[in-house]
C-alpha cells in the first residue's frame, strides 16, 4: 500500500479553489496520479535548504516602471471582439444579484 | 524545383531571392504545396495562412527593393500558436481558445513581420504548452517526420517538425522547461532556448512566467542565428526583458573554439534508463570539439536529479494562477447550460475548455499554492531551483559552455506515455535545469540511432552566452557534416 498523500477529499476541494468541475472519473484519476506525482516530490525533503533563498526569476530586477503618461489603449470594440457574451459596451454575464 | 526549393534553408533562400533566380512567390508557392500535400500525415499546422502568405508575396514583386533591405525579406516562418497573431487565431492547443483571434502582434512576431518574414502558418503544441509529446493538443496530436508511428516531442512539436518536414525553412517555438530543445531533438532540427529575458513575452500566452521564453528553431546553425538576431532585444512591454545589446549572432559563430572548456556533467550520463545510442552519440560529438580545440573537462551539477520534482512545483503553480483568467467572459469558450449562476458557469467552462493535462497541472498548481502546502511545496522548491542555479555558477568557473543529451530517451510511440504523467515528466531531467536556472541552451543535431531516429546534443552557456552556443554548435556541425538529412515521408 503507497502512501496517501492527497485524498478524494481534497481533491474536491481543490477543484473547488481552481474553479474546475471535475467528471466522476477525472477526480477519481486525479487522486491516484496526484498521489504519484506528489510522492516523488518528497525527493525535495533530501535537501537541506534552511540556509537557501528561494529563487523566483532567473534574473534579479526590481520595480521596472514606466513613465506616468496616458496612451491609447486598445479600441472597446476590439477589446470586446472575442468575448462570448457581450452587449456592444460590457461583457455579460450570468446574473450574479 | 518546388521541392528544392523547400530545402534551402533560410540564408541559402535569402541569397536566391536578392540574386533573382527565384521569386518570393515561388518559394512561398512551393512550400504550400508541400504543406497542402504532406501535412495530413504528420498535423503540424493548426491553421495555414496560405491566402495572406501569397498576399504578401505578391507584395513583394510590387516592391522589390523592400526585398533586399530587410534580413528575413521573403522568407515563410511558421509561428508556435501560442503567440499571438493580429487578425490569425491563436489557440494555444486548446479548446478553450479554439476561435480566440488576437488583436495584437506579440513582440517576435511584429519583429518576424518587420524583418520582412512571411506567416506561413500556427503551428501544433501541447495545449498551453504543457507536455513533452504534442499528443496533449485539442487538435489532434503532431506526428514525427522521421517515424509518423511516434511522437516529435513537444510542447513545439508543431514547430520543429514542420522545420525538419520542410514545410516551412524556420519556426518560432517556446521553452518553459524544454520544449523547443527536445522536440528539436526528436526531430532532427536545431533549436535554440535564449536566456530568460533575451527574448520578450509580449503577446506569448502565459504558462509559467518567470521560465516562459521564445526561441528559434530551424535545419541548421545558421539560419537559427538569422531567426534569433531579428527576435531578441529589449521591449518596454516586457518587463522582464533585459535591456542589454544584442551581439552580430552570424558574425560571432564563425570564431575559432580554440582553448574552449567544454564541461562534460557526469550526473547526465549516470541516469537509468539511458539509451545507449544516445550517450555513444554525445561522446562521439565531444571527440569532435576535441579535434576543433576545445578542451573536454569533468564537472559536476549535484542538484540535476531534483530539476523534475522543483519544476513541476514551480511551473504548475504558476500555470494554475495564470489559467485563472479563462473563465469564459473576455474572450474563448463559455460553456452553456441551464444551471447558470455565475460560479458554476466558470467551472462548466473550464471543465468542457481545458483537456486533462492542462487540468492536472492547474490542479497540481492549486494543491502546491494553497494553505498550508506552500511552505512544504511551492518554497521548497523554489529553493532547490536557487541551487540549481547555483550548480551552473559552480560550473562556469571551471568551463565556458556544456555539453549534455538533451533526453536520456528517443522519440516514443504516440499513446506510448499518455497514461503514466509522471514518466512523461521523468523524461525532462536534462533540459529541466536550464529553465529553472534562466541559462541559453542550444539542440544541435549529432547522429541518428540505429533505427534511424535523430539525436540531439545540448550545449548549455552562461547567462546571455548564445553568441558561444552558436559558435559551438556551428562548428560542430561544420566538422560533423550531420546536417543535410532530409526525413522521407
Amino acid at each position: 500500500m503507497k502512501l496517501s498523500k492527497i485524498t478524494q477529499e481534497e481533491v474536491k476541494h481543490i477543484a473547488k479553489l481552481a474553479r474546475l468541475k471535475l467528471s466522476a472519473e477525472e477526480e477519481e484519476r486525479m487522486v491516484y496520479q496526484l498521489n504519484d506525482i506528489l510522492l516523488y516530490m518528497e525527493k525535495l525533503n533530501e535537501l537541506d535548504t534552511s540556509n537557501v533563498e528561494p529563487m523566483h526569476h532567473a534574473v534579479e530586477q526590481v520595480n521596472v516602471m514606466r513613465e506616468d503618461k496616458p496612451k491609447p489603449s486598445l479600441m472597446r470594440e476590439k477589446a470586446l471582439a472575442n468575448a462570448p457574451e457581450q452587449n456592444g459596451v460590457f461583457f455579460v454575464v450570468p446574473k450574479v444579484i | 524545383m518546388s521541392e528544392e526549393i523547400t530545402r534551402w534553408g533560410i540564408a541559402e533562400t535569402r541569397r536566391r531571392l536578392v540574386k533573382k533566380d527565384v521569386t518570393v512567390v515561388e518559394v512561398i508557392e512551393a512550400y504550400l504545396k508541400r504543406i497542402e500535400a504532406l501535412n495530413k500525415k504528420i498535423n503540424a499546422f493548426i491553421t495555414i495562412c496560405g491566402d495572406s502568405a501569397l498576399r504578401e508575396a505578391k507584395f513583394y514583386t510590387e516592391h522589390p527593393e523592400k526585398l533586399v533591405e530587410k534580413p528575413l525579406g521573403g522568407i515563410p516562418i511558421a509561428v508556435k500558436d501560442c503567440l499571438c497573431t493580429e487578425g490569425v487565431r491563436t489557440t494555444c492547443g486548446s479548446k478553450i481558445l479554439e476561435s480566440f483571434v488576437p488583436p495584437y502582434n506579440a513582440t517576435v512576431v511584429e519583429k518576424l513581420l518587420q524583418a520582412g518574414a512571411i506567416l506561413i502558418g500556427k503551428t501544433n503544441m501541447d495545449e498551453f504548452a504543457m507536455g513533452s509529446s504534442t499528443e496533449h493538443s485539442y487538435f489532434g496530436p503532431t506526428r514525427n517526420p522521421w517515424d509518423i508511428s511516434r511522437v516529435p516531442g513537444g510542447s513545439s512539436g508543431g514547430s520543429a517538425a514542420a522545420t525538419a518536414a520542410s514545410f516551412c525553412p524556420g519556426a518560432i517555438g517556446t521553452d518553459t522547461g524544454g520544449s523547443i530543445r527536445q522536440p528539436a531533438a526528436f526531430c532532427g532540427v536545431v533549436g535554440m532556448k535564449p536566456t530568460y529575458g533575451r527574448v520578450s513575452r509580449y503577446g506569448l500566452i502565459a504558462f509559467a512566467s518567470s521560465l516562459d521564453q521564445a526561441g528559434p528553431m530551424a535545419r541548421n546553425v545558421q539560419d537559427t542565428a538569422l531567426l534569433l538576431q531579428v527576435i531578441s532585444g529589449y521591449d518596454p512591454k516586457d518587463t522582464t526583458s533585459i535591456l542589454k545589446e544584442v551581439p552580430s549572432y552570424c558574425e560571432e559563430m564563425k570564431k575559432p573554439l580554440k582553448n574552449l572548456r567544454l564541461g562534460v556533467p557526469k550526473e547526465y550520463f549516470a541516469v537509468k534508463g539511458m539509451d545507449s545510442s544516445i550517450e555513444e552519440v554525445i561522446r562521439n560529438a565531444l571527440k569532435v570539439f576535441e579535434s576543433l580545440g576545445a578542451r573536454i573537462v569533468d564537472i559536476s551539477l549535484p542538484h540535476t536529479e531534483y530539476g523534475v520534482a522543483a519544476y513541476y512545483i514551480i511551473a504548475p503553480a504558476e500555470a494554475s494562477s495564470n489559467l485563472a483568467r479563462y473563465d469564459g467572459v473576455k474572450y474563448g469558450f463559455r460553456a452553456t447550460s441551464s444551471n447558470q449562476d455565475l460560479i458554476s458557469m466558470y467551472s462548466e467552462t473550464r471543465f468542457q475548455g481545458f483537456g486533462a493535462e492542462v487540468k492536472r497541472r492547474i490542479m497540481l498548481g492549486t494543491y502546491v499554492l494553497s494553505a498550508g502546502y506552500y511552505e512544504a511545496y511551492y518554497r521548497k522548491a523554489s529553493q532547490v531551483r536557487n541551487l540549481i542555479r547555483k550548480d551552473f555558477e559552480d560550473a562556469f568557473l571551471t568551463c565556458d559552455a556544456i555539453i549534455a543529451p538533451v533526453t536520456p530517451i528517443l522519440p516514443f510511440l504516440i499513446g506510448e506515455k499518455l497514461e503514466d504523467p509522471l514518466s512523461m515528466y521523468l523524461s525532462d531531467i536534462y533540459t529541466l535545469p536550464a529553465s529553472l536556472a534562466g541559462i541559453p541552451g542550444i539542440t544541435v543535431p549529432s547522429g541518428f540511432s540505429p533505427d534511424g531516429l535523430p539525436i540531439g546534443m545540448q550545449i548549455l552557456g552562461n547567462y546571455f552566452q548564445e553568441d558561444l552556443i552558436l559558435r559551438l554548435a556551428y562548428a560542430f556541425e561544420q566538422a560533423s557534416g550531420i546536417s543535410g538529412r532530409y526525413p522521407a515521408i
